[in-house]
């Protein structure tokens, strides 16, 4: 049985495409992803993240608990900031990446991935010290990315520095306004209360913002290099070779951060690179990459019309301009290792 | 702009989303409005050469979205005459004209009596009713 969001109506009165993900009902798309992705590069969208995870940590051991078991300095948030991190296990793997906010002193809000909700709950909450508590809200909200150039003018909202937050109301509806995203995109996460989803969401649409589906957001992210964890980062990829050592605070204590100190120092065997084909063709996760490698994420930029995407490397063949030869299903095709990222706003 | 859906009385049709237009020995293929508008705006046409041959029932190239990647599946068996370059540059002239410029390849059809056994319009639609 597959969980709907609150948002489920809209997106079939719209006319999505509704696929399984994350055991929930989403749109991937609603007038076509290339067309959706390009009104997030240009204008504005709108995404349903209501699948998304939301955990509350409360209380006055709430902060060292988290210093414990995330791999950023959640020491370094001021109440309103925000910052990317990751739960780590304790040989460095990456159990979920997130992001923690902090309301106040002694509460913080964790935003984490719809399939590894669960997980991060069942995670924290076994590790749960005297002083805090770990809470599940994730059906308490209804959450809304909108997205790109137009975003902030479409909503009327002032500018605000990325990675912080504040409480505000769109249209009559109160909601917490995160300056985050994964789009690459200037624009916020609105969070409201579950019943207000749909009221928020007719407002974001009223106000002309493109409704976008889970594949544009696909290619959006991989465009600007996020990565996807259980595709780039999983429990058994550590955060080094991933690229994400400015997201580990390694003079902090946290669950493998020996390990990872480690690899910082002798250097990652392998690392994940992006890429950009050179020859038509469109690279897909699991794919070999000759030499020893993999595809993890691949699709079709819609901005560059070529296939790109991101996978695993031996260390000695990451540098970028480096060439690599993909087994697209039994064919070899040229690719190029790029710098982050692999798309960039011509200025 | 993507078509709307349509499938022509004039041609005939696999299972597998394929349309065959026949012209004496030579037959033109491509994919139907179901199975582009299943796809997406399609981004990749791997194409086969002239010369090559396509046996029916089997994959002789793919169409990829942004999303997805399909087997063509051939209609008819025969030698491969020409293959459309306008979908290798343009791919998405498949969504937009699926039985026109957004044909795939003509063939000279190997064994005419395979027609027999590909779907009328009629029974093609109640198929994809069925998907």
């Amino acid at each position: 049985m597959l969980l709907r969001t609150p948002l489920y109506a809209r997106h079939v009165e719209l006319g999505a495409r509704m696929v399984p993900f994350a055991g929930y009902e989403m749109p991937v798309q609603y007038g076509g992803v290339i067309p959706e992705h390009k009104a997030v590069r240009t204008d504005a969208g709108a995404f349903d993240v209501s699948h998304m995870g939301e955990i509350h940590v409360d209380g006055p051991t709430g902060q060292a608990f988290l210093q414990s078991v995330l791999s950023n300095d959640i020491e370094r948030l001021a109440d309103g900031e925000a910052q990317y991190t990751l739960l780590t296990n304790d040989s460095g793997g990456i159990v979920d990446d997130l992001i923690a906010y902090r309301l106040a002193h002694g509460q913080f809000y964790l935003v984490v991935n719809a399939s590894n909700r669960a997980a991060v709950y069942g995670w924290l909450k076994e590790r749960e010290p005297r002083g805090c508590e770990v809470r599940d809200a994730s059906d308490e909200y209804g959450l809304v990315a909108v997205q790109g150039p137009r975003a902030l003018e479409r909503l009327d909202l002032p500018d605000a520095p990325a990675f912080t937050h504040a409480m505000g109301a769109l249209d009559g509806v109160e909601v917490m306004v995160a300056r985050t995203g994964y789009t690459g995109e200037q624009g916020v996460e609105l969070c409201c209360a579950e019943a207000d989803t749909e009221a928020l969401w007719d407002a974001i649409v009223e106000r002309g913002v493109t409704p976008c589906g889970l594949g544009a957001r696909d290619t959006l992210r991989l465009e600007v290099c996020y990565p996807l964890h259980g595709y780039d980062i999983t429990p058994e990829t550590d955060a080094i070779a991933a690229g994400l050592g400015w997201a580990c605070a390694l003079d902090t204590e946290f669950a493998g951060v020996a390990t990872l100190r480690r690899i910082k120092e002798e250097g990652p065997a392998r690392k994940l690179v992006p890429f950009v084909m050179e020859e038509r063709a469109v690279p897909r996760q699991g794919m070999p990459i000759e030499g020893g490698g993999e595809v993890t994420s691949g699709t079709h930029s819609p901005m560059l019309d070529v296939g790109i995407g991101m996978g695993y490397v031996p260390a000695a063949s990451a540098r970028p301009e480096s060439e690599l030869v993909i087994d697209v299903r039994g064919k070899p095709r040229r690719a190029r290792i790029v710098k982050k990222p692999i798309y960039r706003k011509e200025t | 702009m993507p078509a709307a859906e349509s499938y022509p009385d004039d041609l005939r049709y696999h299972p597998e989303h394929d349309w065959a237009r026949v012209d004496g020995d030579e037959a033109t293929l491509g994919v139907t409005w179901f199975a582009q508008d299943s796809l997406g705006e399609l981004v990749h046409y791997e194409a086969p050469e002239a010369g090559m041959t396509v046996s029916k029932d089997e994959s002789y190239g793919e169409v990829e979205s942004v999303k997805a990647v399909s087997d063509i599946i051939a209609p008819l068996s025969g030698e491969v005459l020409a293959v459309n370059d306008k979908v290798v540059a343009e791919p998405e002239t498949v969504n937009d004209d699926p039985y026109g410029e957004g044909w795939l390849i003509r063939i000279r059809m190997s064994d005419p009596s395979e027609l027999d056994v590909l779907l009328d319009a009629e029974t093609y639609r109640a198929h994809v009713a069925e998907q």
